[in-house]
């Protein structure tokens, strides 16, 4: 490359202000190259931890956002702040970016991670008073001062964040119902043993689950939804919060030309399809080191790990992205942990735990396993982590006993 | 907004005046120190937030629950009988001179 000096120097700039860029951020400053960057954020809080707005920055009407790094931290890296501010296009022919604002930011390095955005629901029109979404503090400000008001919560989407929602609003003593159309709860993302045990403890905690169900017919009135139709029947709403998952975000990129399918594309480096442009975290549709597959991965551990593999790239020392992918969720009493991609075909063998309330399910294919889910059993999920990293397959029968810490098989 | 340090591997400490009402890993994440790593921002699902806690505070502060207890096994790093994750020690005025120390590795 003739512009090698170029890149120990030159501007870099972050799109997007989640978990992914907050994370590239502070590797960057380790790297003690924080000077260089420019971190655009769309909202106008610092980048905050977005996990706790379901469970317990929902629940708790004082709680504060966790920022992922303090104001003067920012400062002292000599990070340049973009808040409330949003790329609108990319030159890459110029190498600069232009903002709402106005302002044109110019790059040596531009890296996109715009996140995905809460998808809306066909048919039911935006901004009625009693219907929410989840994805940014504001919305959970909003759906924070709605619960006060609400006895009654509905939820269309029984996935993760609904149903961390529903447990939420459970645990403030609410009447919640929870709406899914598939068979089962959870259905692209857990095993069906998981997903029964998961409807059977939000059905012991009285939250009312209806799977298989049609939903329709929204009467609305003023600025309000009054009922929704439910396999036809008429259902009185006092407050709606839909968790029919995400949207990605990559207009930004697919406008300049970058190639995007179900996401950025991009190589083990993260490197997008122009070479002066990176993506990390949510956009990203990216080849799984195990697998083989292409992905998108929507989570923290995604976002973290690829923001490091974005920073060695940046930093002239790249090596591709193996980690391995792992997730959680925390909904009522249940602690559920999954490591490894869920495999479409395989066997599966249940680990018990020391309660009915604790397992974990070992998915194996071809032999190996692959991935874990866990309920309650935090050891299980760590130690599943060790093992699918180091490629390690104890036979079902052994690994499934539970006189034997799972841990044992890691050495 | 007790004052709280922390001491790395190679000895060298950073000492800083903390915002009451948050965790201890919240006040060093914030403050960028190093080898806080805390993947799971707080949530005991990660196990990178560990820290050895001074031996003069481990019986000041209040008990680890089952669920830190169960993580604190999964610590990259040695564990030893003052290790805590750093997400679960609330900050207040009663730990003004917190000293703990950052592990080698936190994963």
């Amino acid at each position: 490359m003739n512009d090698q000096n170029d890149n120990d120097h030159g501007p870099i700039v972050i799109v997007g202000g989640g978990h992914a860029g907050a994370q590239l951020c502070a590797a960057l400053a380790d790297a003690k190259q924080g000077a260089r960057v420019h971190l655009v954020c769309e909202e106008a809080e610092l980048p905050y931890q977005r996990p706790p707005l379901s469970k317990s920055f929902l629940k708790n009407s004082g709680e504060e956002l966790a920022w992922h790094r303090a104001d003067a931290w920012f400062a002292q890296a000599g990070v340049t702040l973009h808040r409330g501010d949003r790329a609108v296009a990319i030159d890459r022919a110029q190498r600069r970016v232009t903002l709402a604002s106005g302002a044109v930011l110019p790059y040596r390095w531009l890296v996109l991670a715009t996140g995905a955005r809460a998808r809306e629901l066909p048919g039911l029109h935006a901004g009625l008073a009693n219907v929410a979404v989840l994805r940014s503090a504001v919305d959970a400000r909003r759906l924070r001062a709605l619960f006060e008001a609400a006895q009654q919560v509905t939820l269309i989407g029984g996935g993760f964040i609904g149903l961390e929602i529903a447990a939420t609003a459970r645990a403030l003593g609410k009447a919640v119902t929870v709406l899914e159309s598939a068979p089962r709860l959870l259905q692209r993302a857990v095993s069906p043993e998981l997903s029964a045990h998961v409807l059977q403890t939000h059905r012991d905690a009285g939250i009312d689950v209806r799977l298989g169900v049609a939903v329709g017919g929204f009467e609305v009135e003023g600025d309000r939804l009054a009922a929704l139709h439910v396999d036809g029947r008429r259902e009185p709403v006092e407050l709606l919060v839909l968790g029919i998952g995400s949207a990605v975000e990559h207009q930004l990129a697919h406008a300049a030309g970058i190639v995007c399918d179900n996401g950025i594309v991009v190589d083990e480096c993260m490197r997008s399809s122009d070479p002066a442009v990176l993506a990390v975290g949510d956009c990203t549709h990216f080849p799984d080191a195990r697998s083989g597959r292409r992905v998108r991965l929507e989570s923290v551990q995604n976002a973290s790990d690829q923001a490091r593999t974005a920073a060695a790239t940046l930093l002239g020392r790249p090596a591709p992205y193996t980690a391995v992918p792992w997730f959680w969720s925390e909904q009522g009493a249940m602690r559920l942990q999954m490591v490894g991609l869920m495999p479409a075909e395989g066997e599966r063998h249940r680990r018990p735990g020391a309660t009915p309330a604790s397992f974990s399910v070992l998915h194996y294919q071809d032999g190996r396993l692959v991935c874990i889910e866990s309920v309650n059993a935090p050891m299980d999920h760590m130690a599943g982590r060790k093992l699918i990293e180091a490629g390690r397959s104890p036979a079902p029968e052994e690994a499934c006993d539970p006189a034997r810490p799972l841990k044992s098989f890691v050495a | 907004m007790p004052d709280i340090a922390f001491i790395q591997p190679d000895g060298t400490q950073e000492g800083f005046e903390a915002p009451a009402g948050i965790s201890l890993m919240q006040a060093a994440t914030g403050r960028g120190v190093a080898g806080i790593v805390a993947e799971c921002g707080g949530n005991l699902a990660c196990a990178t937030c560990h820290v050895y806690v001074d031996p003069a505070w481990i019986d000041r502060l209040q008990a680890p629950q089952a669920d830190e207890l169960g993580m604190l096994d999964c610590v990259a790093a040695e564990r030893r009988p003052t290790s805590r994750l750093s997400c679960q020690i609330r900050l207040d005025d009663t730990l003004q001179g917190l000293t703990v120390e950052v592990p080698e590795r936190q994963y």
